[in-house]
This record gives structure tokens, C-alpha cells and sequence, in this order.
């Protein structure tokens, strides 16, 4: 059960528009390492997490994933509302008006559409959990390239807000797989799980 | 407090909140940490209500209403003028 709050985590008041920086923005929307793929793989990994920690790690980063993709959408709608065609196509997004106008729609910065292929729910806890560090410092990269494309300070901040919270998710995650690798034993630091036995 | 002040404050109490509770999570006995976390909790909650008195609901069947039905009133967070602006003045 989710309860929706009616504010964004991190305010976002963006004064120009500037549907270049939406192109590229989106990608964390609908891109491989965007929000909604971040916030799918880590409600989806809860269903098979062990001990008490790493699961509400993965249940309240999954969350806090959906504030963020809120957020993204946000910064979308705002820097694409004014703009007229002219200065969307002018932008590259003439193929994305042809499709969706300046509605929001989950694809990365080149245009391709949402896919699950972006994520991995493996069952194995420490496999998941691996994918969900290495998940949160591509997050990191993907902001520090769009802060670095960026020029307008009402876009700047909120990014960086974003660009901190990767950081600190990432050390939470770490956290929790160390406590999981403690509850697993040590064989399972550098061996495999025992596969399943045939019934 | 005006209601961008109080919007302010609250969207700061929250985030610590969010950040607080995922430290808890995997630091349980941090008994330091936690009574920081009431503290707060406690004092989010009653700005939380006076800010829900004068503008509306913030929570989703959670949260009472006056007549007409407020909730569905505009401004919604994913537009601008739902926000404030961080450090107060004009950029």
C-alpha cells in the first residue's frame, strides 16, 4: 500500500524553459539508469530479500525511487511547457512531439521506450544487491553528466540533490549487504549459492 | 509563517526523516539516532497539521477535508507555482 503526499521531496521551480536539457532529463525517467528503473528493481528484489534490514532498504529506496521519478517528470513538464514547436524540434524533440507532444512518457535521452531489460531480480540476495550498488553509481554518473550539460541553476540544484541521494543509497546498500553476507556466512563472500536441489 | 515558509520547513523535517530512517534501517540500536528521529516526528507532525488546516491535505485518504472536497484543488506538486523557491529571493 503506498499513500500518495502531495508535495515533491525537493522543490522544483523552473522559471525558462529549456527543452534541449528535457531531452536530455528524461533519460532518468525512462532510461537505463533512471528512476523507474530503480525504483521496479528494488520493489521487485524485496519480494525475495532476507533479514529484516536489507528488506526495508529495499522497500523505503524503492519509495524514495518513485519521489524521484515525480521529480524527474517535474523538471520534464516544466522545461518543455513554454516552449513553442519551433524550439522543440529546434531541441531534437520533433519525434517526440510527433508521438506524445509535451506530454511525459517513460524513454531515454535517445528516445527508446522504457523496457524491463533495464533491471534484474535474480532471487539471490547478494547477486540483487550487487546490482543495486553498481545501479546507484551509474545513477551518480548519469547526474553529474546531466549537471554537466546543464547551465541554468533551477535545474542545476534540484540534480544535485538527486546526484546526493545516489551517494547515499549506494552506502545504504552497502551497509545491507554486508549484514546479509554476515547472516549468509562467509562461504557465500567469494563462493555461489547452492542451487536448488531437484525434487 | 507563510505558507511557502511553512512548505519550506516541512519539505526540510521530512527529508531528514526519509534520509534518518534509511540510516535506521541498517543501524537498529542507534539509540542517539532514533530519539533525533521522534524528535522530529513529533515536531514535523504539528506543522504538519496547522500547514493542513490553512492550505489542505498533503496525504491521500489519510488526511481530513473541509467542504468542498479539497483535495482535488490546484496547484499540484508537479506544477511550478506549487513550489517555493530555496533560499527565499528571486534568482
Amino acid at each position: 500500500m503506498w499513500i500518495y503526499e502531495k508535495k515533491l521531496e525537493y522543490p522544483i521551480k523552473i522559471k525558462n524553459p529549456n527543452p534541449r536539457m528535457a531531452k536530455y532529463i528524461i533519460s532518468q525517467y525512462g532510461g537505463p539508469d533512471g528512476e523507474l528503473a530503480a525504483s521496479l528493481r528494488y520493489l521487485s528484489q524485496r519480494f525475495s530479500m532476507v533479514t529484516p534490514q536489507a528488506k526495508a532498504t529495499l522497500n523505503d529506496i524503492g519509495t524514495e525511487e518513485l519521489a524521484h521519478l515525480e521529480m524527474i517528470g517535474t523538471m520534464v513538464k516544466q522545461l518543455t511547457e513554454k516552449a513553442s514547436v519551433e524550439e522543440l524540434e529546434k531541441a531534437g524533440l520533433g519525434a517526440y512531439y510527433t508521438d506524445h507532444d509535451r506530454a511525459v512518457y517513460p524513454v531515454s535521452a535517445s528516445g527508446t521506450p522504457f523496457t524491463a531489460a533495464y533491471l534484474q531480480s535474480k532471487g539471490d540476495p547478494i547477486t540483487d544487491l550487487y546490482e543495486d550498488m553498481a545501479a546507484e553509481q551509474k545513477a551518480r554518473s548519469t547526474y553529474e553528466y546531466l549537471i554537466q550539460l546543464a547551465d541554468d541553476p533551477d535545474v542545476i540544484d534540484p540534480l544535485r540533490f538527486l546526484r546526493e541521494r545516489e551517494v547515499v543509497h549506494f552506502q545504504r546498500f552497502g551497509e545491507a549487504l554486508r549484514l546479509v553476507q554476515d547472516y549468509l556466512g562467509d562461504r557465500k563472500r567469494v563462493s555461489m549459492r547452492m542451487p536448488d536441489r531437484k525434487r | 509563517m507563510d505558507r511557502d515558509e511553512m512548505l519550506r520547513a516541512l519539505t526540510a523535517m521530512d527529508f531528514y526523516l526519509v534520509d534518518m530512517a534509511l540510516y535506521l534501517n541498517t543501524h537498529p540500536d542507534d539509540t542517539e539516532a532514533l530519539a533525533r528521529y521522534n524528535a522530529i516526528i513529533n515536531e514535523a507532525n504539528a506543522l504538519r497539521e496547522s500547514y493542513e488546516q490553512q492550505y489542505g491535505p498533503l496525504y491521500s485518504f489519510r488526511s481530513g477535508s473541509a467542504a468542498p472536497w479539497q483535495w482535488i484543488n490546484d496547484p499540484w506538486p508537479w506544477q511550478a507555482q506549487f513550489n517555493f523557491t530555496l533560499g527565499g529571493d528571486d534568482k
